[in-house]
């Protein structure tokens, strides 16, 4: 009886030690460790006068928005907060004062309750001015707080009418804000001025710019980008590079992002030990109006100013980012408790400002760091000195048949020696 | 082909498996764990979009788009990235281009194919390959030569008219590689190969590892090579046999054709 009851708590015990063990890594996964904070899109919808113009698909343009929204509404993935902003929907005067600032949360950044969604944007007509710069400020307050991805699709059919606030550089400073934001512009049927606005706004913060001429195109992008939002990412740290190395921030294995003003150089530390590699790779982001030819320079230095390794990369022609990398594995030190050497790391890029285009924030930069173990040297070109090949064969066969022949004539001759003696 | 097949049997009959760098030449189509292709693309270096050698990709994307993809390619192959984008019906004429990228974001060069290409006007795709060179399996950290890895793929339009900007196009990529063998064998390796994140991951051991964003976390289909095999062992045995066999041809002949004639049967 007592053996039985041993033998069934001991069961017991085994089944309870091997339930943790299997709960335990699907638990770690749906837990996120990382942090993560649910992503947020803020759909910014252009609600001026123009948005009356039937041209999509035989309706009005609001109409099209609309049938658009309801089906992203539809379709959003449960884990995504979110918002709807409005521009130019509720003063129709002529003020531009006072137009200028009209722009309204039609739907708070939060979990989304479809239907509540769906009642407000039923409500909104074409009314009034399109003040795309505030909307944008507004937006991305709108987003503020928790480290998940960011983004504002911002949906509009006519320029911004309210200048001198130019929106495109409304949207560098809000990327150079270094809270990972990113804004994709769509362009319901647009002219050249329009395009050509909207594609700085996405330029200036690494999103993406599409003209839509049909409802059903609007539908699909406005999901895709939804989608994108919700795709989880590494999030990079944002780090302030140092003139020289000496003040230089030292850094550790991960993803950094800096800003790198034009003609100025960025330093970083990371610390390697014997029998480690260093690999890094930095890309220079292109978020505005560039001269054509551009590159990037890399280098690994000595604390002593001696260049270990560079890596170098130049291009020309329309481009989002120019990058390169390198690789120093330290060799394994005889020495017990070899010192971790400091390498500095040294960025340079040789990109050029378009003539009227505002230097400043610097060109967003993306830093990887990475230091592995290293392996020992390769001692030989060849795989561990082995060969092949027909003339590897034809010499060996070559080389055993002559030794074969020597051979026998040497024992030939030896048999012969013998026997005289 | 003669001379693979006899060199293949050779090394099966001395007993040695057949050599991960061969079994990874032509992953099958649905080797994915889902087994469906990647439909998006990514639109940075960071958030490429991962897909599998032998995988045909699609992603929907605008005219003015960057799309990055990213693959594994290990020791040995010679990976070709062939790309179709499908333009829209009407459009001025534009051009497009491919680039290869390693792990450590270095543009790889391509050997031929044809990586930039201009579509003509109202043309209705217009299609891009570029073909690495083959991957070895260590070189020097002064090098460019491509490593075993990840590999990005940036697909973009160069040069396009002001009016087609933004309009919508429709791309697809695929990875294919040709296994190259030991004539590509060198000596040495890499500790991991260079897959973006291996430090993060490495220092934060087992918890950060299962953490879902990861900048690439793709293998080839049955785990990056080791780097101790290729058919230079094959080579070098039987080169070694021959050799041997050739050795007592020649003192046998020293020695004449066995038995004296002139000794009596029997003596």
């Amino acid at each position: 009886m007592i053996t039985r009851t041993r033998l069934a708590a001991g069961a017991c015990a085994l089944l309870a030690a091997l339930t943790a063990g299997l709960a335990f890594p699907a638990g770690a996964l749906a837990g996120e460790p990382t942090g993560e904070d649910a992503p947020k899109v803020n759909l910014v919808l252009d609600v001026s006068g123009s948005m009356r113009a039937r041209d999509i698909d035989g309706q009005s343009r609001m109409a099209a928005a609309k049938q658009a929204f309801n089906e992203v509404l539809d379709a959003t993935p449960e884990e995504v907060q979110l918002g709807i902003r409005t521009l130019g929907a509720d003063y129709p005067g002529d003020d531009r004062q006072t137009g200028c600032k009209d722009t309204a949360q039609l739907y708070p950044v939060g979990p989304l309750d479809r239907t509540e969604a769906k009642t407000a944007v039923a409500t909104l007509s074409p009314t009034g001015w399109t003040p795309i710069g505030p909307a944008l400020l507004k937006a991305a307050d709108d987003l503020d707080g928790g480290n998940g991805s960011k983004r504002i699709v911002l949906i509009s059919d006519g320029e911004d009418t309210c200048a001198p606030l130019d929106p495109c550089e409304v949207a560098r400073e809000i990327a150079a804000k270094g809270i990972g934001l990113t804004i994709d512009t769509l362009g319901l049927v647009p002219n050249t001025k329009l395009r050509q606005q909207l594609s700085c706004i996405a330029e200036a913060t690494g999103g993406t710019y599409t003209s839509v001429e049909h409802t059903d195109e609007l539908t699909d992008k406005v999901n895709q980008l939804v989608d994108r939002a919700a795709a989880p990412v590494v999030t990079p740290v944002a780090t302030e590079g140092a003139a020289a190395c000496a003040q230089a921030p030292t850094l550790k294995s991960g993803l950094y992002t800096d800003r790198e003003e034009f003609g100025k150089q960025r330093w970083y530390r990371v610390d390697v030990e014997p029998g480690q590699e260093l690999r890094a790779s930095v890309s220079v982001g292109a978020d505005r109006a560039v001269n054509p030819s551009y590159g990037v320079l890399l280098r690994a230095v000595t604390t002593h100013g001696r260049e270990i390794v560079r890596g170098e990369s130049a291009g020309n022609g329309r481009t989002d980012v120019v990058s390169t990398g390198l690789r120093y594995p330290k060799a394994e030190s005889d020495e017990e408790d070899a010192p971790a050497e400091a390498v500095c790391l040294q960025v340079t890029q040789s990109f050029s400002a378009a003539s009227g285009v505002q230097t400043t924030p610097g060109l967003p930069l993306e830093l990887t760091v990475d230091v592995v173990d290293a392996p020992s040297e390769a001692s030989d070109v060849a795989s561990f000195g082995l060969g092949r090949g027909w003339w590897l064969l034809g010499a060996l066969i070559l080389a055993g048949f002559l030794a074969g022949l020597v051979w026998g004539w040497l024992s030939r001759w030896r048999v012969a020696v013998w026997r005289t003696n | 082909m003669w001379i693979t097949r006899v060199l293949s049997t050779a090394a099966l009959m001395l007993g040695l498996a057949a050599s991960p760098a061969a079994a990874d030449s032509t992953p099958s189509p649905g080797a994915s764990e889902d087994g469906s292709a990647p439909t998006a693309a990514g639109t940075s270096f960071r958030t490429a979009t991962e897909i599998e050698q032998g995988q045909t990709a699609t992603a929907n994307g605008s005219a003015g788009d960057y799309l990055y993809w990213s693959f594994p390619a290990d020791a040995g192959q010679r990976p070709t990235v062939s790309a179709t984008v499908k333009l829209p019906e009407t459009h001025a004429a534009e051009t497009w281009q491919i680039d290869v990228y390693d792990g450590l974001r270095r543009r790889q060069a391509c050997q031929y194919g044809a990586q930039t290409r201009t579509a003509a006007a109202d043309a209705a795709s217009v299609e891009l390959a570029c073909v690495l060179r083959t991957v070895r399996a260590w070189s020097e950290p002064w090098a460019n030569d491509p490593l075993p890895g990840t590999y990005y793929i940036r697909l973009t339009v160069v040069n396009l008219a002001a009016s087609d900007l933004g309009l919508p196009v429709d791309a697809s990529v695929q990875v294919g590689s040709k296994d190259i063998g030991g004539s590509a064998a060198v000596d040495g390796s890499l500790a991991h190969p260079l897959v973006p994140g291996a430090g993060a991951v490495s220092q934060g051991g087992e918890e950060e590892s299962t953490k879902e964003a990861l900048l690439a976390s793709l293998e080839p289909s049955g785990g990056w090579a080791s780097g101790w095999w290729s058919d230079r062992w094959v080579w070098t045995a039987i080169g070694g046999m021959l050799a041997a066999l050739a050795g007592v041809g020649g003192y046998t002949l020293t020695r004449g054709a066995g038995r004296p004639s002139r000794v009596p049967p029997g003596a």
